[in-house]
Formats: C-alpha cells, sequence, structure tokens
C-alpha cells in the first residue's frame, strides 16, 4: 500500500519532465528525421532515400557555409572567452562584495531587453549613417561615410556581445571557488604571473571554460537573428540556409537534413573539445 | 640567485633614521637571518601592525603568538611580501626587502591551509618552485625525491593530493617549501586544521624537521603550547606590537606585561590597588577585598596605584583545613576556601576553590593545581582547604585601561 503511494508521488514528479522531454524534444526530432529521409517524386508523392543529405555534399555553397559558420563559432567562443575571462576574474577576485555584485548586474542588464532591440542597438552604432561613422568623419580619420555593417566582423561583434553572459557566469562561478593562497603560494615559490594564470589559475577555471564554451558555442552556431541583421544578404549562416528551405523554398525535406547536419555537426565539435580538454560532459555540466 | 643588494631600493620608501644605516653588511657574521625595524602597518584608520622591530637568529624557530586580530598574521604576510609596510623596514638575511615582490624573495611560506596545488600530484607540487626557476628535470626528480625523503615520505610523487592524510599533507608542504632552501620559512598556523591527537604529534615533528633542515622558521600561532614547545624564541603579540621577545621559560616564569602573564599559561588574576610598598614588594588590596602580597614585575609601583596580580595555579600550596594550616602559614598570603569543583586531567588537574574572605560569603574563586603525591585523590566538592602563595609567586603589573574586568580571569 505504502510502495504505491511513493510510486505515485514519483510519477506526478517526473510527469512534467516526461512531457517536456517528449514533446518537446524526442518527437520533433524523430518527426524531423524521417521528414529529412523523404524524397519528392511527384506532386504530393514520397519516396524513402538519402537524396536530401547527398544534396549538401553535392552543393559546395552548403557544405562551405556549414564550415564557415563552425569555424565563425569557434572564433566567436575563443574571442568571448578571451574577453570574458579578465572580466570574471575582476568580478571573482578583485571587486568582491557589493562592487561585484553590480558588475555581474551590469553583464546581466542587456538580456533584459530582447535580442532583436540589441542587435537593433548595434546596427545603429555600426550602420552608414551611424554614431561610429559619424564620430570618425567627426575625427577626420574619415572623408565620408564608413559602412561598419554587413561584413564578418560585424557579425563577430555580435555573436561576442550575445554570448558574453554565458561565459562570464561559468568562469565566475569557477573562479570564486579558487583558494586566494593557491595563487598566492604559486607566487611566493616564484612562479610569474603568466606561470600562476597558466598552471593554478586555468587549470582550476577548466570545467567552468568549458561548460562556458559549450553554452556560448552552441548558441553562436545556432544563431539565426545576429548573422542575418549584422551580416546582411552575405552573412552565409548556416541557420539562414535552413530558413531558407523551411520558409523562402517551402522544401521541409530539405531543410530537415540540413537541421539533423548541424545537430551532428555541433555534437561533434562538443565531443572534441571535451576530448581535447580531457573534461567529461557530466563533470562539466555538475559544476555550473 | 642575486647578489645582496642588486634590487635597487625604491627611495623615499623609509624613514631618513633607516636611510642613514648602512644597508648591505659587509661581513656576514651575526647577519640575522631576519631583521624587521620599526615596521607598521596601517588599514585605514586601523593600526594593524604598530611599530614592531625584532631580529631572527640564523637557525633558529622563532614563533609569533598573539590572540586572532593581534596582527601577526599581517606581519608574516609582510616578510612574504604579500604586503608592503606602511613604514619601516624589513631586512632577509641583511639585504633589504623593500620593493621586492614575493617571487623574488627567499622566503617559502606554509599556508594555513597548505595551499597544495589540487591539479597537480604530490611530485608536480613539491618541484613546482624549482620548474619556475628552470631546473633541469634530472635535477628537479632527484631533489623533489631528497625532499619526500627528508620528511618522511618517500617514493610518493605520483599520489594525488586528495590521496593524503592531514599529516602527510603539512609534511609535502614543508617538503614543497623547503626544496627551494629558502632562507627563511614562514608557516602560518600549519596545525590549526588539524585534529588535537595529530596536532600534538606535529608539534614534535616540525621541531625535529627544523633541526635537520637547519633553517630559520618564522611561525606564527595563537596556540601557546604549540608556540612553547617548539620554539627558541618567542615574540607575543597584542593590538598589533609585540609585548614581549624571549624564550618560552621567560615568557611563562617572568612575563614583561600584565597581557603577557594572562595570555602565556593559566593564571588566577586579581586586580586591586596598592596599599604600601617595600621596594620591589607591595601589599594590595583587591576589588573584593582581599589583601594579597606580590612584587612589582617591572617598575616600582607607587601606593594608590591599580594593580593585576597573576598568580600561577601551580605556585599556590594547599592543604586540608581541618589538617591544621601549618603547611602554609609561613607563607606570605593565605586564604581559606572551599571546594567548588575538582577539574580531574590527570597530571594536569585542578581544583577550583571558592575563597571566605573578609566574612562575605560567595567571594572569589581560585584555580590550584593538585600537587601529583595521591595525597588528594580524595579530594570532593565542599570540602575546606587552606591555600598559599608566595609573594614572589603573585606577579603586580600596572593595571591596563583596557583590560579585562575582574571576573573574567585568564
Amino acid at each position: 500500500m505504502r510502495r504505491r503511494e511513493v510510486g505515485i508521488s514519483l510519477y506526478l514528479l517526473m510527469t512534467p519532465l516526461v512531457l517536456w522531454l517528449t514533446l518537446l524534444i524526442i518527437l520533433p526530432h524523430v518527426a524531423m528525421f524521417v521528414v529529412s529521409l523523404r524524397e519528392r517524386v511527384g506532386v504530393g508523392t514520397y519516396a524513402f532515400g538519402l537524396s536530401n543529405y547527398l544534396t549538401f555534399f553535392q552543393e559546395p555553397l552548403y557544405w562551405n557555409t556549414f564550415l564557415r559558420t563552425a569555424i565563425m563559432s569557434v572564433l566567436a567562443t575563443v574571442l568571448t572567452f578571451l574577453i570574458g575571462f579578465p572580466v570574471a576574474w575582476y568580478i571573482a577576485k578583485i571587486a568582491r562584495g557589493r562592487l561585484g555584485q553590480a558588475l555581474f548586474l551590469a553583464c546581466l542588464i542587456p538580456f533584459w531587453v530582447s535580442e532583436l532591440v540589441r542587435t537593433y542597438g548595434w546596427m545603429i552604432l555600426l550602420r552608414e549613417s551611424g554614431v561610429f561613422s559619424s564620430l570618425l568623419q567627426f575625427l577626420g580619420l574619415a572623408d565620408g561615410p564608413v559602412e561598419l555593417l554587413y561584413n564578418d566582423a560585424a557579425i563577430m561583434v555580435g555573436l561576442v556581445y550575445t554570448s558574453m553572459l554565458f561565459m562570464v557566469v561559468p568562469l565566475v562561478t569557477t573562479l570564486e571557488s579558487l583558494d586566494d593562497s593557491l595563487v598566492e603560494a604559486a607566487y611566493d615559490m616564484g612562479a610569474s604571473s603568466w606561470a600562476v594564470l597558466r598552471e593554478i589559475i586555468l587549470p582550476h577555471a577548466k570545467p567552468g571554460i568549458v561548460s562556458g564554451a559549450i553554452v556560448v558555442f552552441m548558441l553562436s552556431l545556432g544563431n539565426y537573428l545576429t548573422p542575418i541583421l549584422l551580416g546582411g544578404k552575405s552573412s552565409l549562416w548556416f541557420t539562414g540556409l535552413i530558413y531558407d528551405q523551411f520558409i523562402t523554398r517551402f522544401n521541409w525535406e530539405q531543410g530537415s537534413a540540413f537541421g539533423f547536419l548541424l545537430l551532428a555537426l555541433s555534437s561533434a565539435i562538443v565531443w572534441a573539445g571535451l576530448r581535447l580538454s580531457g573534461q567529461s560532459l557530466r563533470d562539466t555540466m555538475a559544476r555550473t | 640567485m642575486t647578489p645582496a643588494g642588486a634590487l635597487p631600493l625604491r627611495p623615499g620608501h623609509m624613514s631618513e633614521r633607516l636611510v642613514s644605516r648602512e644597508e648591505v653588511p659587509v661581513s656576514n657574521v651575526s647577519v640575522p637571518d631576519l631583521e624587521c625595524r620599526e615596521v607598521t602597518r596601517i588599514f585605514g584608520e586601523f593600526r594593524a601592525v604598530d611599530g614592531v622591530s625584532f631580529t631572527v637568529e640564523p637557525g633558529s624557530f622563532f614563533s609569533i603568538l598573539g590572540p586572532s586580530g593581534c596582527g601577526k598574521t599581517t606581519l608574516l604576510r609582510m616578510i612574504a611580501g604579500f604586503l608592503e609596510p606602511t613604514s619601516g623596514k624589513i631586512a632577509i638575511k641583511g639585504r633589504d626587502m623593500t620593493g621586492v615582490p614575493p617571487n623574488r624573495r627567499p622566503v617559502s611560506m606554509v599556508f594555513q591551509h597548505l595551499a597544495l596545488f589540487p591539479m597537480m600530484d604530490v611530485g608536480r607540487n613539491v618541484g613546482f618552485g624549482l620548474r619556475q626557476q628552470g631546473v633541469p628535470r634530472a635535477e628537479i626528480d632527484r631533489r623533489v625525491a631528497d625532499a619526500l625523503a627528508r620528511v618522511g615520505l618517500p617514493g610518493i610523487e605520483r599520489r594525488r593530493i586528495e590521496e593524503l592524510s592531514g599529516g602527510q599533507r603539512q609534511r609535502v608542504a614543508i617538503a614543497r617549501a623547503m626544496v627551494l632552501e629558502p632562507d627563511l620559512l614562514l608557516l602560518d598556523e600549519p596545525l590549526g586544521a588539524l585534529d588535537l591527537k595529530l596536532r600534538e604529534h606535529m608539534k614534535v615533528e616540525l621541531k625535529k624537521l627544523q633541526e635537520g633542515f637547519g633553517t630559520t622558521f618564522v611561525y606564527i600561532t595563537h596556540d601557546q603550547s604549540e608556540a612553547m614547545v617548539m620554539s627558541d624564541k618567542v615574540a607575543v603579540m597584542n593590538n598589533g606590537r609585540f609585548e614581549q621577545v624571549g624564550r618560552p621559560q621567560d615568557l611563562y616564569y617572568r612575563p614583561a606585561t600584565a597581557f603577557v602573564a594572562g595570555f602565556v599559561g593559566d593564571a588566577n588574576r586579581f586586580v586591586g590597588k596598592v596599599v604600601t610598598t617595600d621596594g620591589k614588594g607591595i601589599v594590595a588590596r583587591t576589588d573584593d577585598g582581599l589583601e594579597v602580597r606580590a612584587v612589582a614585575a617591572a617598575d616600582a609601583l607607587a601606593p594608590g596605584t591599580r594593580v593585576e596580580i597573576f598568580v600561577r595555579p601551580e605556585a599556590v600550596r594547599m592543604a586540608r583545613a581541618a589538617a591544621g594550616s601549618d603547611a602554609t602559614a609561613a607563607e606570605a598570603n593565605h586564604a581559606i576556601g572551599t571546594v567548588q569543583d575538582v577539574l580531574f586531567n590527570g597530571a594536569n588537574s585542578r581544583v577550583l576553590v571558592r575563597l571566605e574572605q573578609a566574612g562575605q560569603r560567595g567571594g572569589r574563586e581560585m584555580d590550584v593545581a593538585i600537587p601529583q603525591t595521591g595525597e588528594y585523590a580524595d579530594l570532593s566538592r565542599g570540602e575546606r582547604l587552606s591555600l598559599a602563595w608566595a609573594a614572589e609567586a603573585a606577579r603586580a603589573y600596572p593595571a591596563r585601561a583596557d583590560g579585562p574586568s575582574e571576573e573574567a580571569g585568564a
């Protein structure tokens, strides 16, 4: 009798999780996978086949964009880390207490407005008639209006800006758990600042770095708005191609295949990253 | 290593009086391993370390003993180089350390929580400092093995830090510091985290290690037994100043100030006023009406001066009052009391006696050591005892303005 009660409460507690997993994750993916394996042979008639995946490898534009997206995302992740690490160090170790909290909040504030508004903010700054262009002309550094939008640098700025918080949060958490006396001990034993960073701080922060990097990489790879708005027509972001297939061409079969390829790519790169850094996914997730 | 004085002194960082002194002694005879002169550190309004001067002889074990917040950690961090003194000078082996960062000082430190690197195994921990110096690998391995052997843990290079016991970690931390052959080893209460039994063991162990290495140790602690057992010299620190520097015996038998008398060892404390004086000897009346004959510990005390008088529990002789007071009559001070409590602790057994004085009931309590003759094995609560102590065993000090109240005792 008692045993049954425990069982019921367990099922009740599990229900939201199970519903979420099956309805929102497993079912759509299975459906999409099935769609991606369909070939259109005539109006309303379909056959099973791999031609959607073959198209991807036969058309250079597709896999070039695919590679470009991957490389740019890795680069965005590295840049976010390089900028985010000093910020996180400052918040965790130098500006403790109220100032640290205030700075943390400052990192969070951009996320109170929608991504669209944030990206438009960058467009106002970077466009031909924008703030930076005017400033450069005012200072006499440029003769005419300068277009800073619609190039890879603009995409990169947008991606780094969008992902910064997701790098800073896990880094602050791991750096806060670093005992200051470890740094002092290393310094006391004759280590230079660089050696302290390389031998003590980075190895300690590794789980935070890896988990931050995974999140930032996934966000960049799957980002649609930022590359399209800041990169314009020439952005060539893989999510843009998927969007085109689904919405513009109404070719859901091809779009699904692309979606699955993107999923495979992100999984492969995350796996490679974990292997390279010697971390396990479970450790990394547990630390954040 | 850099020759003495090769690092430039920062101008304007020392008082003129100090600059006029020779910075680099020519001979190394009687150059102390550590010399602090008028070292002061101010945090905002707070003088954490206030004009401390002392020297540490080569090869000695020097402890700085004080309650928490007395400034001992600040002082140690200044010696290690993590903090710069607001004023004053620190010299190691005669070399001025002003402006020299911790990674350039010939000093190693054992941290309170040891600060062993969890991301490295034991061998890499111990070899860390040597790697920073660019010592060849083979030599690092040899010196690491040697250092581990000297602390009694040979062959554990490949073990992880988490696998070690508290005492082993302690010794690895010492090996890690000693492998660099520092002129000075600083220890910041490294035994604090250990349990009592291990702490007792490590006290002896540390002393032996220090003798084995022959390196000068500067040890800070709030635990007087650690300081007394291990040290050649102890400095008692309070409110940022040194109260007394001396051998453990000096501190115990001849405390220079009321603070030292109360802080080092146990003591019964009386607060009162001097009634009459006779050279060094005084008669004082305590606030609860007891008349105590004592000697002035330092300067002569004038009648009317408020004094604190300290009497060690083992300096008080006791006899059963019923057996007559002949055993105690000869002494300068005597009192009758009833046993309030027997605190049995083997050789350190004590009895709390409530004094019956001047017709007062429920007067003050005195802490008295029980003689280890077996005579008092059956002592029980409520028995009457007569107590006596010599005037020389009662040391009187001018009362501190901020001293604890009568009841707080020592």
